[in-house]
């Protein structure tokens, strides 16, 4: 596994425009860390799904999402989160269980969302967002907009029903949506390899007469590139794109899990030295794009936003036991809910 | 008196959902069959024609999603209407009903609003057997998030479902597919019904029947029997079991000082169980006389007629029950 890298000059982006690109991963990777400690100091109960190793995804990605559009996440879903702008305090305390958090502490790490930002939810049940991101392509297209969806998966959710239905009707109604399989080899422990008769998952694509596209999910210039031509083709009316990211969690299904038991660690040493993030820093200081210095200048500004996230978040309250009542139904103007 | 005319329950239905597309164009239909067939029980009928394509949607055999996309439909602005053609498929789309439609709001701490309705059919009685016949609403109100309809009359169905179009929650409608071809009086116009409001069909002083969907109705024609054996039976039909219309079936009870429920669901974790424990605390004191419930035994539906008929509740099984609780 060579790192097999196009220059960064072809891609012909502006240096703001890497800069930002580079930020959102540090974020990201900051944001994951930060969890790593929170959780180690008993302040996080449940489940926390890093995305430690498969930043480029998420940052080339949605370097492309405008703000009218939207995306559905998963239950990994943190760095898609952050890569669409949304609020690290927000999530530091909805991870908390705080009453500060997205979700008023009633989704966790699991479910946050930000509909503000087109942010539909982060789903739990593996592959239960795909149908959910299509039938928002559907409202795009009914509404005459010219929205796009984004619906982020991972390698174990396209051997659910929810990949093959919901591709189906996209690709026979030529839906504004752009499926991102974040493949990075294991449904928990699971090697995707050892269940799957082809576990190349975009060659799926050519099943539903729809562009299939697999891509190094590390390397965030190739991510953006293929998303943007899938972003161009969904806006014009032509239809969905299975785009396949190749990639590799750094750490265990979850905080807790050290991931090893059923991984070769040669094959994670290898993915090591194809990191994302490290292998952007190297190529933009080669080239010339940006200066060791602005680079540490953008880690540091990273730090300090993650720093003040988990600050904000330990200072908010819990929420107040009555809450846990609220928010199950709309409450409709002069109609009483019992529900 | 509003002026009345005769319409088929299916008709009724087909109206509640015309007027309600022509009133916001934000409304669409999708499901199998809803187009060019007009849906499999014609509660579509002629709706492809008038609205075309995009706002009367043909899906695939693929329950899960596309009640799935429809959750992403109303929350980014529109207000769809899911056609599930029977209960029995309703599991099929588990996930996205139970999980997702349900929870999405409360998950995301009251970010959104869920304005879906979902219509099924319940009811046996066509010979389906056993994955085309049975009610399925109990699981459905097991879960927290959906409000759950189960009209009995055409009526009540046109009223209720023009009110779960315009409900800004997830709504589970249920129709009972044996009314689809029965003529109704319902009145002429436009109206709606309220959710949360139970329907006092037959006043009476002996015995408090809650009989769901069309046992009620069949209830009633029970009751004018029961009334020439001297049994004066108040009928009452919830319309929605979620919300519940408490105070009315506990005004009744309390007065009757007996209670009788009836609903076509499998008796076991049938919902009239439920029902009955959450009046209890209210109207324990006032009973004179063990509850009493009619549903279906068991078993899954037979085929033959010979056993499927023997064993779906109906007037002459409410008849005889509730006869014997005042003559032995």
């Amino acid at each position: 596994m060579e790192n097999k890298f196009k220059p960064i000059k072809s891609y012909k982006l502006s240096k703001k425009k890497l800069l930002e690109m580079y930020l959102t991963m540090v974020k990201i990777r900051d944001f994951e860390n930060a969890i790593t400690d929170v959780y180690s100091r008993g302040l996080m109960n449940g489940l926390a799904h890093l995305y430690i190793g498969e930043e480029a995804i998420a940052a080339g990605v949605c370097a492309n999402i405008t703000s009218r559009d939207y995306a559905v996440s998963t239950h990994r879903g943190h760095g898609h989160l952050i890569a669409q702008g949304a609020d690290l305090k927000k999530m530091m305390a909805e991870v908390l269980g705080k009453k500060d958090g997205y979700c008023k502490g009633k989704g966790g790490s699991m479910h946050i969302m930000d509909a503000s930002k087109g942010i539909l939810g982060a789903i739990g049940i593996v592959g239960a967002g795909i149908p959910i991101a299509t039938g928002a392509a559907y409202s795009a297209k009914y509404r005459g907009t010219d929205q796009v969806v984004v619906s982020f998966f991972g390698d174990a959710a396209s051997n659910q029903g929810t990949f093959h239905e919901s591709i189906n009707m996209a690709a026979a109604w030529k839906l504004p949506v752009v499926y991102i399989c974040e493949n990075n080899l294991f449904g928990i422990s699971v090697d995707i390899r050892k269940v799957t008769g082809n576990p190349n998952i975009s060659d799926r694509a050519f099943g539903y007469s729809i562009p299939g596209v697999a891509v190094d999910g590390n390397d965030i210039l190739e991510v953006y590139r293929v998303t943007q031509e899938a972003f161009a083709r969904a806006r014009k009316g032509d239809g969905p794109t299975l785009i396949e990211c190749k990639t590799y969690r750094q750490k265990g299904h979850h905080v807790g899990d050290p991931g090893t038991a059923y991984r070769l660690k040669e094959e994670l040493e290898a993915w090591k030295k194809r990191d994302p993030i490290k292998t952007f820093k190297a190529r933009l200081i080669e080239e010339n794009l940006a200066t060791e210095e602005e680079l540490k200048n953008l880690e540091g500004e990273a730090r300090q936003l993650v720093k003040t996230a988990v600050q904000f978040a330990e200072d908010s309250p819990f929420p107040q036991l009555e809450e846990a009542f609220e928010d199950l139904f709309y409450e409709m103007e002069g109609v009483k809910t019992n529900g | 008196m509003a002026k009345m005319k005769k319409v088929t329950y299916a008709q009724a239905i087909c109206e509640a959902i015309d007027e309600e597309m022509a009133r916001d164009k934000n409304v669409l239909i999708l499901g199998e069959d809803v187009g060019i067939l007009g849906g499999n029980f014609k509660t579509a009928a002629g709706l492809f024609e008038k609205y075309g394509d995009l706002r009367v949607k043909d899906t695939p055999i693929s329950e899960n999603s596309f009640l799935g996309m429809s959750l992403g439909m109303a929350i980014t602005g529109l207000r769809p209407i899911v056609e599930i053609m029977f209960s029995d498929f309703l599991l099929l789309a588990a996930d996205q009903l139970l999980n997702q439609i349900a929870k999405i709001r409360y998950m995301s701490g009251g970010q959104v609003k869920v304005p879906l309705t979902v219509r099924t059919t319940i009811g046996a009685g066509r010979s389906s057997a056993a994955q085309h016949s049975q009610s399925l609403h109990a699981i459905m109100c097991h879960v927290p998030g959906l409000k759950v309809v189960v009209p009995s009359s055409a009526a009540d169905a046109k009223g209720l479902l023009k009110t779960a179009i315009r409900e800004d929650n997830p709504v589970l409608f249920i129709e009972h597919k044996m009314e689809y071809n029965n003529k109704y009086e319902i009145p002429e116009g436009e109206y709606t019904i309220p959710f949360g409001k139970a329907n006092v069909l037959r006043e009476g002083k002996d015995i408090t029947v809650i009989a769901t969907s069309n046992l009620a109705l069949k209830a009633v024609k029970a009751a004018e029997e029961l009334a020439k054996e001297g049994i004066d039976v108040e009928v009452i039909d919830p319309r929605t079991l979620i919300p519940l219309d408490r105070e009315t079936l506990i005004a009744s009870i309390k007065k009757t000082g007996k209670v009788f429920l009836a609903d076509e669901g499998y008796e076991r974790c049938n919902i009239v169980a439920e029902i009955m424990m959450d009046l209890m605390p209210d109207i324990f004191y006032y009973l004179d006389n063990p509850p009493e419930r009619l549903c279906l035994p068991n078993v899954p539906l037979p085929f033959s007629p010979a056993l499927e008929f023997p064993l779906i509740p109906d007037q002459e099984k409410l008849y005889k029950r509730i006869k014997k609780i005042f003559k032995g």
